[in-house]
């Protein structure tokens, strides 16, 4: 994989797909986003209760299910877990609610800057802030251990857990919600919106696509490959929406977004310090639950809650601005995160760096 | 030679523990990881790095990244 063209070709294909997404029905700039359709699953299973943003969003299952489908096919899938799994299941809840904060993954604060959001340069700011304290505890020794080889069908769970939501999603009974009016109404056809994230779950498992891992590899180890991904993303969404007339430059009346700077920095430091911390973004710990990693499959679950409680405490963002619990959970999640950060330097590995620790 | 062991870690360790592995520039170094993401990762670095004979062996589940100046 130190050929580029793949991950180049792979940003590219997922930049046109996700404005495609947008041209069959979902909201703007939210071809893909992990954050928001995870949050969307959330209010689709009642987990909250905010009617705008409810429903099983069909590319969250294709994501995992192509990635375990590629895994398999290419005898990559392993099931493994035990790498700190309740911390990574904290730092979930605090990679939502930074990015809930925000309004989008780290993917959809691409697409956004790609359709013209010029918020999302306070976000992308802010994520590359917090991926930088990220680097800071991985150079001072942060780990949260190694993982351990675990029965195969340990690795088959969340994989599994995602074809049931599937199934919920066509049976529809009546305790699954779907929202009526909102963000979560808008959404391309079920089969279409299944096929876009099998294809970009395929592809991002085989180039180990990942927003966090780009700018962290770039600054860790001059490494260029993953960020490439990222910025093939960026380019080509940016080619697609220009040729839909979606292109809109500016701050204001942008689409499920709102112009407070300083929270959209804060938001997506906290996301991109909480990314690093769990080994890759929202996308990527989709992609390693459905190779078989349990430990990615508990940061979702995380997640899954993060969502929940964004919407249940209101401290999720809306186009009308950044809410007073939403900035309190951020500065609490900070902390929390400073915390697991610092409890989990290993001392060995601190010694064996010391003579690279810059002091004072 | 350095050894490192770098298996069960999540990204970006394997990376970071080669690099603080041949930082005293060694001119052999053995990097053991257990998944493809890493080997892939580990290899890509030490290529970067300026070792030009790279090889791989195999240990059980393991992989075994063998690079050389």
């Amino acid at each position: 994989m130190s050929n580029k063209k793949g991950i180049i070709l792979s940003g590219a294909i997922v930049g046109l797909i996700s404005v495609l997404l947008v041209k069959l029905g979902n909201p703007m700039n939210m071809g893909m986003c992990i954050a928001c359709f995870i949050r969307d699953i959330a209010g689709g299973l009642g987990l909250h209760r905010a009617e705008v943003v409810q429903y099983i969003r069909p590319e969250v299952i294709g994501l995992v299910i192509g990635a375990f489908g590629m895994a398999i096919s290419s005898k990559e899938f392993e099931a493994k877990g035990g790498s700190s799994p309740f911390t990574r299941f904290i730092l979930g809840i605090a990679v939502m609610v930074g990015a809930l904060v925000f309004l989008g993954c780290p993917l959809r604060m691409v697409l956004r800057l790609a359709g013209g959001d010029l918020n999302a340069i306070f976000g992308i700011a802010g994520f590359a802030a917090g991926i930088l304290l990220g680097i800071v505890f991985l150079n001072k020794g942060f780990s949260l251990k190694r993982s351990y080889k675990l029965p195969k069908a340990e690795g088959f769970m969340l994989p599994a857990v995602f074809a049931g939501l599937f199934a919920l999603l066509m049976a529809a009974p009546a305790f699954i919600f779907f929202s009526k009016e909102g963000p979560g109404s808008m959404a391309a056809p079920v089969f279409i919106a299944l096929a876009a994230g099998l294809i970009v779950g395929a592809l991002a498992q085989k180039t180990r696509l990942c927003m966090v891992g780009g700018i962290r590899d770039l600054v860790m180890f001059k490494d260029t490959y993953l960020i490439s991904g990222f910025v093939a993303i960026l380019v080509f969404a940016m080619i697609g929406n220009m040729a839909f007339g979606f292109f809109k430059l500016g701050f204001a009346e942008q689409p499920v977004a709102h112009t407070d700077a300083l929270w959209n920095f804060l938001g997506m430091a906290l996301a991109g310090w909480g990314s690093v911390l769990l080994g890759g973004c929202p996308l990527r710990q989709l992609i390693l639950a459905g190779e078989g990693n349990t430990d990615s499959a508990v940061a979702i679950m995380g997640m899954l809650v993060g969502a929940a409680l964004s919407h249940n405490f209101g401290l999720a963002s809306s186009p009308k601005g950044v809410t007073p619990a939403g900035q309190i959970a951020v500065i609490i999640l900070f902390a929390v995160v400073l915390v697991i950060a610092s409890l989990n330097v290993e001392k060995s590995s601190k010694v064996e760096l010391k003579g690279d620790v810059k002091i004072g | 030679m350095v050894k490192v062991d770098a298996r069960g870690v999540s990204c970006p360790q394997p990376v970071l523990l080669t690099k603080n592995a041949a930082k005293n520039n060694p001119s052999e170094i053995q990097v053991v990881v257990d998944n493809n993401t890493a080997k892939g990762n580990v290899e890509r670095f030490l290529k970067n790095s300026g070792y030009a004979n790279i090889s791989f062996s195999s240990d059980g589940d393991d992989y075994v990244v063998i690079a050389k100046k």
